[in-house]
């Protein structure tokens, strides 16, 4: 996966609180058996209105979210997050997050900001005002940064040095492959099998 | 001090713990369907990998299975290249699937259960939010994403953060009327759609000890709609009876060995919980959605409610946004809401029990005109056992479809959908917009409250059924 360490581009203001990943991505994309290609999925039903704010000309090639309260609530698809990597966007600001989708994001390099309300209220206003404006989130300094705004997070630190680093998990937990065995060679003979090893 | 049920559970599974690490825990049964694998496999591919632990693997199809002409070729090309992909993916890998039209088909939380796979003390993945449902036999489970789907084909092992714990106390004894399902409901109107977020929640209390195993599971189901990952309720004897003689459950000395182990799965009297709730049975009353989320319910006998009424400014402009998209408006008995569509099945509410339910009300009664009817069977097992007991005569006779399992109707991802405007009383789990078809208005019930519906064309209780039944039984 990509390496994250600082982003700068313009934000797209979405004043929307519990988008659920039904809204990000309609359950009939997750028909496709690939990774990529669902950037004309994202939001499908609200950007038929052609003044929804994704279709506005000023936001094209905007890679910066800014979102209500409680994205990414509902169904567990990682392809939400995939759908909004290949639209473009590098990092999704929010007051709260759904557990599934934070978790996705984080392993996929999709970095998704906490900050506070106030600062996500400072953040539309300047970027609706301005769609110029530039919203920075710099994951070295645990920092986002615009007009106005310089807002700390916070971010466990593993999942930042991950992130900063672009390891991908699966060859991370393979170097603790003795644990794993050592695990298994003790798990109780009770323990339920789907097929005889 | 005491620990809580999950925090036992966690503790075993612990492969590797380190300072400022997430824990690795070790997966004991993952649960694999054809939408959220394949850029999983695609990854293993990729990578070289093999599966790790193919005994502790099994697939199943049934998002985008048909409930009609099982046995033709699946019209819908994407959806018929995802269960192509799973089929060639599970030969190629050599996982064990049960695929359309074999007699373990069925949607895979309650494929899982009812095989004896999902036991107490377990943790069961899946990439599947639902696998909550698990929760149901004290199992730690937990719907995952597709990247973490691959790492635990890989690796049978998850790297996790250590969730808060939460109980939720249902004391007394339900009213007749009230179902597992309406009590879900309430607790989440209750906490609110955010309000487990972070937590593992415990159901306990007296109300919740009496409940069957199939009333459990529905509550674990809907965890994930109060936004808390997994739910877990104790085992006891009745998960035990419920197992015993299952085709993967324990037999022999390995069956007492578990039972001795399951029995320590109880949270201690001197643990602590980060939260508690706590409610009152008694005060329970049938309960269903109004709004466009699971938290926006109320109880049957209410009003719609009116969005001027919520304080908080979000919730305001959510009710007002759900009422529009719904096309309810404030202040409309919930009782005088007409449905054209009547759903009973998914993983919340399509086990046998719930069909008998809904069966016992149906008897003798007709669906409404103008309202279509639909029952889905969890499984195919759950199925079979459906015929045996003459309940698929049942809701014939009624004019309800009587269909093949699957998640049918409970997502639009198959033939069964809503068309655009029109309403209908479902007993799955999320009245998302456009969740069960593009521009479908859905209202969350429990399969009494449908099977009443049906009968009289508008959301209703089986209490305002009184005479409508007709001496005509099966
Ligand atoms: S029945 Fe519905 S909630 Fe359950 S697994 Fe299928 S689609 Fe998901």
């Amino acid at each position: 996966m990509e390496a994250f360490t600082a982003h700068t581009g313009r934000a797209v203001p979405l004043r929307r609180s519990n988008v659920d990943t039904d809204q990000i991505i309609p359950a009939h994309w997750l028909k496709k058996v690939t990774r990529d290609g669902f950037e004309d999925g994202l939001f499908e039903a609200w950007r038929k209105d052609e003044n929804f704010v994704l279709n506005r000309p000023e936001r094209k090639g905007a890679s910066v979210l800014v979102a209500g309260p409680d994205f990414g609530t509902g169904s567990s698809r990682e392809h939400a997050v995939w759908a909004l990597q290949n639209f473009g966007f590098k990092t999704v600001i929010s007051s709260r997050f759904a557990d599934i989708f934070r978790g996705n994001s984080l392993k996929n390099g999709l970095l998704t900001v906490v900050l506070d309300q106030q600062v996500i209220d400072a953040l539309w206003e300047l970027t609706e005002a301005d769609p110029t404006a530039e919203v920075t989130v710099d994951l070295e300094k645990r920092q986002v940064l615009a007009e106005g705004v310089t807002a700390d997070f916070e971010l466990d630190e593993n999942a930042r040095w991950r992130l900063l680093n672009g390891l991908d998990d699966i060859s991370l937990t393979l170097q603790n492959e003795p644990d794993i065995a050592a695990y298994e060679a003790t798990r109780p003979a009770h323990k339920p099998r789907t097929v005889q090893a | 001090m005491g620990r809580t049920l999950a925090e036992k559970v966690w503790d075993d599974h612990v492969v590797r713990r380190a300072e400022g690490e997430p824990d690795l825990l070790f997966i004991d049964l993952h649960l694999l369907h054809e939408v959220t694998s394949p850029q999983a496999f695609d990854g293993l591919r990729q990578a070289g990998r093999p599966v790790r632990r193919l005994d502790l693997t099994i697939a199943t199809e049934d998002h985008n299975t048909p409930t009609l002409d099982i046995d033709k070729p699946i019209a819908d090309p994407v959806s018929r290249a995802q269960l192509e992909t799973l089929r060639k993916n599970c030969a190629d890998f050599g996982v064990r699937l049960h695929p359309l039209g074999d007699v373990e088909q069925g949607v895979v939380h309650v494929v899982g259960p009812q095989l004896g796979l999902t036991q107490p003390g377990t943790t069961v993945v899946c990439g599947d939010s639902h696998t909550s449902t698990h929760g149901a036999f004290g199992a730690l489970a937990f719907g995952i994403g597709t990247s973490q789907v691959e790492h635990v084909l890989a690796t049978q092992t998850l790297p996790l953060a250590r969730p808060k714990t939460m109980a939720i106390t249902v004391e007394g004894e339900l009213p007749d009327s009230v179902t597992a399902k309406d009590l879900i409901l309430a607790i989440i109107a209750r906490i609110g759609t955010g309000g487990g977020q972070g937590y593992i929640l415990e159901y306990r209390g007296s109300a919740i000890e009496k409940l069957s195993m199939e009333a459990r599971m529905t509550i674990c189901n809907m965890s994930i709609e109060a936004g808390a990952r997994a739910g877990m309720i104790a085992p006891d004897r009745t998960t035990f009876d419920y197992l015993r003689g299952r085709d993967h459950a324990p037999e022999g000395e390995d069956w007492d060995a578990a039972v001795a182990y399951w029995e320590t799965l109880r949270t201690d009297d001197d643990a602590v919980f980060d939260a508690e709730v706590v409610i009152e049975a008694a005060g329970l009353a049938p309960f269903v959605t109004w709004g466009t989320n699971p938290g926006q319910g109320a109880p049957l006998s209410a009003s719609v409610p009116d969005p001027a009424s919520y304080e908080d400014a979000s919730e305001r402009n959510a009710a007002e946004k759900a009422l529009e998209y719904m096309g309810l408006t404030a202040g409309q008995p919930l009782r005088e809401i007409n449905v054209d569509t009547v759903f009973v099945g998914s993983c919340t509410n399509g086990r046998i029990e719930d069909l008998r339910n809904a069966a016992a009300i149906m008897d003798g009664r007709q669906v409404a005109d103008g309202v279509r009817m639909l029952v889905v069977p969890g499984s195919v097992r759950v199925a079979l056992q459906a015929v045996e007991e003459g309940l698929d005569k049942v809701f014939k006779a009624a004019g309800a479809e009587w269909r093949h399992a699957g998640c049918s109707m409970c997502l639009g991802m198959n033939p069964d959908q809503l068309a655009p405007g029109e309403r209908s009383a479902s007993t799955s789990n999320r009245n998302f917009e456009g969740r069960q078809g593009k521009g479908g208005r859905t209202h969350l019930v429990s399969p009494q409250v449908a099977a009443a519906t049906a009968v009289l064309g508008h959301l209703a209780s089986p209490a305002d059924l009184s005479d409508a039944r007709t001496p005509a039984g099966v």
